[in-house]
This record gives structure tokens, C-alpha cells and sequence, in this order.
């Protein structure tokens, strides 16, 4: 199908992207690289009246590289961090440029941008799961102001986001933890839409685990950390014992949903496996000496 | 609502005036009448619309028009010709790569987009990326081995110079 009839405005900076949002914002809905947005439109599941493109809107496609963080414009696409693996700016977050990899495929990773990936708040999409896992910051923009909110705090469910309707997404800012994390994920086929997804990250530190986190993707409507998983694993030491005792409590925390992809109990299953894979991948990363 | 916009297509600067929600796909096919350029599913899953984007593989029913004003599209018109075939197209023909050829068109073009990028892709890669286009007559041996061919030779990833 094609996308319905709708007022397609262009904003050429982020003063003129922030008043058509102010005007237009219950009606409107902003488009980027359009790869979720492009679908739902042409199946008419999303009928705005107003699209708002901000993909000339340069300042937002602009990467920070700090000492103690990375911002990455909302325009950055996944292919442009896929092909920043062992650069500068990703050093310490080279688990960014291996997981965009695993995005789409590539006619998708040279349109789609991480901004409308967060924005668009698909519980198994990658980015939102590493986003929560690296407790990263979004950078919301309107008339009224800038606010940061923590990713935790962005996505409230299926598709659902705390962004008010004069608001874009501008950036999305990864602190520097030096934590070790990986990504890993389960899809019939490569570059479907994982089944489940999990992420794993954890501060090496004498051999042992500081700050472990555990996040899962496609079991609920958000990604969702298990924190029976994560006290398995605090102050100890990565071994396969303690990584399948965290494993199992994983997939006892979650409850997740069951439709004609996959059943609640072989999610539950992933769940077990893709944990150990990714708490394995990252053990093997922090003996290394290598953050994320 | 119809507006002016400036796309250039292999080259070529057109002026068109099109309503800004349609995908760029349609403005190639029912305005600049360039049919070469296939379009199956219209929700970036089939991949037969693929056309080059500034460079780059992207999905023709997944940009809107506004979204291509001012950019750069490549499609298989711009590859090359019955009577002088780009290597690709050359190479998909020796590997029989194609049976009804409805797809063939977007996996021309994705694999122009990945030799322009990596002149000499190792099977592995090859295989991931044709992995993003359909082919329903399950040539996917023979378009792995053609694009593998093709890799080998000059300007694979480029349009010829039909001078």
C-alpha cells in the first residue's frame, strides 16, 4: 500500500524542526531515516496528518566523543557505527559497533538511525536494550527546553514513550564505564527482528564482577533487567557454574509473552541460552582487559 | 499536496513535481516512467526495489519522496545495456543467477552497493548480505557465485561508462 494523504514538512535546522513540533506535535509524528516509520505508514498502521522530516537537520547527526561519555546524534545511522568499530570514539564501547551490526540488514543499516530506533521503542530492538544496559541518556528537545532522560525512564512500553508530542529525540549520550558488554540474540533468520535478546555487562575487577547487569529483550514490553540474575553474579567470578546459576535465574524472573513466532516456554529456553552467551562473552572480554 | 523536488538518477538532474508522501519507488516507476526498478512488498522486506542511495544500498518503497529530494539515485537502468552488460549483470547471466528475474534487479544493485564498498567480499560476506533480498526461485547459489565472479573484475561496483 502507500502511506496515507499527510502534510509533509521539512525542518532545514533544530529551531525550525522544534516549532513545527510545537505546532503540529499532536498530529505529527517526526521522520528520519523512516525504517520502522516508512512500513507502518505504507500499511496505514500509523496515520499521522503531519510528518516532521529532520533528516537535513545536520546538528543532530553530529557525534561528541568525551573522555567520560559518547553523544551520538539522533541521526547517526546504524551503519555509520557499525562501520566505527575500532575507532577512537568507540573505544570502550566497541559492543555499539559489533551489536549494529546484527541490525536489519544492510539497505536498512544505511537508512535507519539509532535515534529513531530509541524513539520508536521496539522492546527487542537493539539499541533500546544496550541503551538500558549502558544506562544511557536520550536528549529531548521542544520549545519549552532540553531535558535528559535515562533510557530506563524513556520507554514505558510496546512502542510507547515518554516523549511528549512537541519533543525530538536529538541524541543519545553512552557513558564511559569501562565495563565489558555484549549483545547477543536469537532470529530465525539473519536480521529478523530477534526472538529474544541479551545483553550482559559487568565491571571487571580482581577477577571478580562489579556492577553486573542483565538485560533481555523480546520478553515483555520493554527491555527489562533481571536482578535475581544480576545478585548471582555480583562478587563472583565469571566461572560456568556461576554464569549457568545466573542464567537459570534469568529465565525464572521472566514471564515472557507467547505468539506465532514462539511460545512463552521457548523464549524462556533462549532466555537461558543467550544469557550464558552473552555473560560468557563478556567473561572472556574483562580477562582480556577489554571494556564493553 | 504536490511539490517541486530535484532528484538525480544515474546521472541525470530531474525536476519533478510529486505529491512528497510518495515513496521514492513510485516517483521512479509512474512519474520518471524507469520501470527497472521493481517493486514487490512496499514494507522494506522483499528487497526487489533496492536502488543505490548517495552510494550506498537502500530500500526505493522505504524513502519517501521528500526524503530523496536532492540526494543521488542509482538503479539497474544505470548499470548497463543488453548489448554491453555490466560485469554483474554479465556474471549473473553466466551463474544463472536469475529464473523469473522479477528480483533481480535489487540484488544487482545491492551487490553494486557491496563491491563499491568491498571490492573483493569473501563468500560469508556475500551470503550475509544477499540475505536482505528475496528470491523466490531460490537462485541464491548461483547469485553468490556471480556476485563472487563479478568481484574479480573492473568496476564492478560502478555503473559502466556507456560513453
Amino acid at each position: 500500500m502507500k502511506p496515507p494523504p499527510l502534510r509533509y514538512l521539512r525542518a532545514h535546522d533544530p529551531e525550525e524542526a522544534v516549532e513545527l513540533l510545537a505546532e503540529y506535535g499532536d498530529e505529527a509524528k517526526v521522520i528520519a531515516g523512516g525504517q520502522s516509520l516508512v512500513p507502518l505508514l505504507n500499511f496505514r498502521l500509523a496515520r499521522p496528518s503531519v510528518l516532521v522530516d529532520i533528516g537535513a537537520v545536520t546538528p543532530w547527526a553530529t557525534l561528541v566523543s568525551g573522555d567520560r561519555s559518547l553523544e551520538l546524534g539522533a541521526l547517526t545511522t546504524h551503519l555509520r557505527i557499525e562501520r566505527a568499530g575500532g575507532t577512537e570514539p568507540f573505544r570502550g564501547l566497541e559492543v555499539l559497533p559489533r551489536t549494529a551490526s546484527l541490525i536489519g540488514h544492510l539497505p536498512i543499516r544505511s537508512r535507519g538511525t539509532i535515534g529513531g530506533s530509541l524513539a520508536h521503542g521496539d522492546p527487542a530492538a537493539e539499541w533500546c536494550i544496550l541503551a538500558v544496559l549502558l544506562d544511557a541518556e536520550a536528549t529531548l528537545c521542544s520549545g519549552r527546553g532540553e531535558r535528559r532522560v535515562p533510557l530506563t525512564r524513556l520507554l514505558q512500553g510496546f512502542f510507547t514513550t515518554t516523549i511528549a508530542p512537541d519533543e525530538v529525540l536529538t541524541a543519545v549520550t553512552f557513558p564511559r564505564t569501562g565495563a565489558a558488554a555484549s549483545l547477543v540474540e536469537h532470529a530465525p533468520r539473519h536480521g529478523d527482528f530477534a526472538l529474544v535478546a541479551a545483553a550482559a555487562a559487568a565491571e571487571p575487577a580482581d577477577g571478580v564482577c562489579r556492577r553486573p547487569r542483565i538485560v533481555l529483550g523480546g520478553v515483555g514490553p520493554t527491555p527489562v533487567r533481571v536482578p535475581d540474575a544480576e545478585d548471582v553474579l555480583a562478587g563472583r567470578a565469571l566461572t560456568p557454574d556461576v554464569v549457568a546459576a545466573a542464567a537459570a535465574a534469568a529465565a525464572a524472573a521472566v514471564d515472557p509473552p507467547s505468539d506465532a513466532h514462539a511460545s512463552s516456554a521457548h523464549r524462556r529456553r533462549l532466555v537461558a541460552t543467550l544469557v550464558t552467551r552473552a555473560l560468557t562473552h563478556v567473561g572472556g572480554r574483562a580477562r582480556e582487559g577489554r571494556a564493553a | 499536496m504536490t511539490e517541486h523536488i530535484t532528484l538525480t538518477v544515474n546521472g541525470v538532474a530531474h525536476e519533478v513535481d510529486v505529491d512528497l508522501r510518495w515513496t521514492l519507488v513510485d516517483v521512479l516507476r509512474l512519474v520518471l516512467r524507469q520501470t527497472g526498478t521493481h517493486v514487490g512488498c512496499e514494507h522494506g522486506v522483499c528487497g526487489t526495489c533496492t536502488v543505490l542511495v548517495d552510494g550506498l544500498p537502500a530500500r526505493a518503497c522505504l524513502i519517501l519522496a521528500g526524503q530523496a529530494d536532492g540526494h543521488e539515485i542509482e538503479t539497474v537502468e544505470g548499470l548497463g545495456t543488453a548489448e554491453h552488460p555490466h560485469p554483474l549483470q554479465a556474471a549473473f547471466s553466466r551463474h544463472r543467477a536469475l529464473q523469473c528475474g522479477f528480483c533481480t534487479p535489487g540484488f544487482l544493485m545491492l551487490a553494486a552497493g557491496l563491491l563499491r564498498e568491498e571490492p573483493r567480499p569473501d563468500p560469508a560476506r556475500i551470503r550475509d548480505v544477499v540475505a536482505s533480498n528475496l528470491c523466490r526461485c531460490t537462485a541464491y547459489d548461483g547469485i553468490i557465485a556471480a556476485i563472487e565472479d563479478a568481484a574479480g573484475s573492473a568496476g564492478a561496483g560502478h555503473p559502466r561508462d556507456l560513453g
